[in-house]
């Protein structure tokens, strides 16, 4: 029965540790249970969504602020986004976003710049002003064109 | 003309023994997977096969998983510098792993460490008349023997698994920051980003699968062996060959529904 014991012992932290990993990679990796999950919810409508998706970082001054809940089609012609805004962090009433986009070709995200009204958004309240993605084939057509007129 | 029959019956012949043995692996899978609800329950000898079968492989996982996570990352930065692209090192070797490399290396190396032991294992329990003496003592040989190693295959592999993505992922750090100069958060912050729970979820799900697998196949192999020596010995070759083939296109398959 002793050896037995050892066994037991032996197979009780092969288990332990087997499910710490998991427990790791789902924890640290997947972000699951929620973690990094609370904050509060703000409402942007854009005339072109320009590829962000859900998930997509929002950004203040360059640091990471939320993630892009949903982005949804509203009355057939606006994209309707809503972000996750981490806790304590506070906009002002006239902050401005825009979509830009990680390098030349990166993945597109959410800038958001500071306004300078005293007061702050609430949950659910909507962004004044928001300005769409740069689309590379907008401008390059507009250089054509210009250059035609000349 | 009997050249003919003889070349076309000989394929049906083949084919026919192929599904009848499909047929009697799934069948002896069920009826011996059902026995977990019958009582007595196996506790011990459930332990025990942990033992061998989980705690054995650690080693081996453990060092498959340190230089599969080393070459990738080594493999990974030599093409991803080209491009000036070598921040997403992390998440490369880190999906690679996950997904893929991990789960599928893993059961690879469980065929050839543990499967080829359970059949031989079990093979020698048939050929020196151990299943029937313990019939004899009104113990079931099946849920003794055969299930407890299913069970035990089925848990371990997932839990293995998870160690040699921890332990590769962890080894593809090591190369990539300390030996190739990838900036470190960077590498870890870029991996955190592009790995959600969906990959992780898919690499859990196909260890358990291949586990199971691996598992069945290797009890029945052995189960059904022709009880003498030869017999065993082509018993292990084919339990091992035909698990490991099974592993890699199950892979694919479970890949295919995850996408």
């Amino acid at each position: 029965m002793n050896e037995y014991r050892k066994i037991e012992v032996i197979v009780g932290v092969f288990v332990l540790i087997g499910v710490m990993s998991i427990s790791w990679l789902a924890l640290k990796l997947g972000q699951v249970g929620g973690l990094g999950q609370d904050g509060y919810e703000l409402v942007a409508i854009f005339e072109d969504a320009g590829g962000v998706r859900e998930g997509s970082d929002i950004m203040l001054a360059g640091v990471s602020i939320g993630q892009v809940k949903s982005v949804v089609l509203r009355n057939n012609k606006e994209a309707e986004m809503h972000f996750q805004i981490n806790n304590g962090v506070k906009l002002a009433t006239d902050a401005t976003v825009a979509i830009r986009t990680k390098g030349l070709i990166g993945e597109k995200f959410v800038r958001v710049n500071q306004g300078f009204e005293e007061d702050y958004l609430a949950a659910g309240d909507e962004f004044e002003d928001t300005e769409s993605a740069i689309n590379i084939e907008d401008l390059i057509s507009k250089y054509i064109f210009s250059g035609d007129a000349k | 003309m009997k050249a003919v029959t003889n070349f076309f019956g000989g394929f049906g012949r083949t084919v026919l023994h192929v599904i009848e043995k499909m047929g009697d692996a799934t069948m002896y899978g069920v009826s011996t997977v059902a026995l977990f609800f019958v009582p007595p329950w196996q506790g011990q000898h459930f332990i025990r096969q942990m033992y061998a079968l989980g705690v054995g492989s650690m080693v081996i996982i453990i060092i498959t998983g340190a230089f599969t996570g080393m070459v990738l990352a080594l493999q990974g930065y030599h093409m991803l510098v080209k491009v000036g692209t070598e921040s997403l090192l992390g998440p490369a070797v880190a999906l690679s792993i996950i997904r893929e490399l991990g789960p599928v290396l893993a059961a690879l190396m469980f065929v050839g460490r543990a499967g080829s032991s359970i059949t031989a294992e079990i093979g020698i329990m048939r050929v020196t008349e151990q299943m029937d003496s313990l019939e004899m003592m009104a113990v079931n040989p099946r849920s003794r023997v055969l299930l407890t190693r299913i069970i035990a295959s089925a848990l371990s592999l997932p839990l293995l698994v998870a160690i040699f993505d921890v332990v590769g992922l962890f080894a593809g750090y090591v190369i990539g920051v300390e030996m190739l100069g990838v900036n470190g958060g960077v590498y870890m912050g870029e991996t955190i980003d592009k790995i959600d729970m969906v990959d992780i979820s898919v690499g859990v799900t196909k260890s358990i699968y291949f586990g199971f697998l691996i598992g069945v196949i290797c009890t029945f192999m052995g189960y059904r062996a022709t009880a003498t020596t030869e017999g065993v010995a082509k018993a292990t070759t084919q339990a091992v060959m035909i698990c490991s083939v099974m592993v890699l296109i199950l892979d694919y398959i479970i890949t295919s529904f995850y996408l």
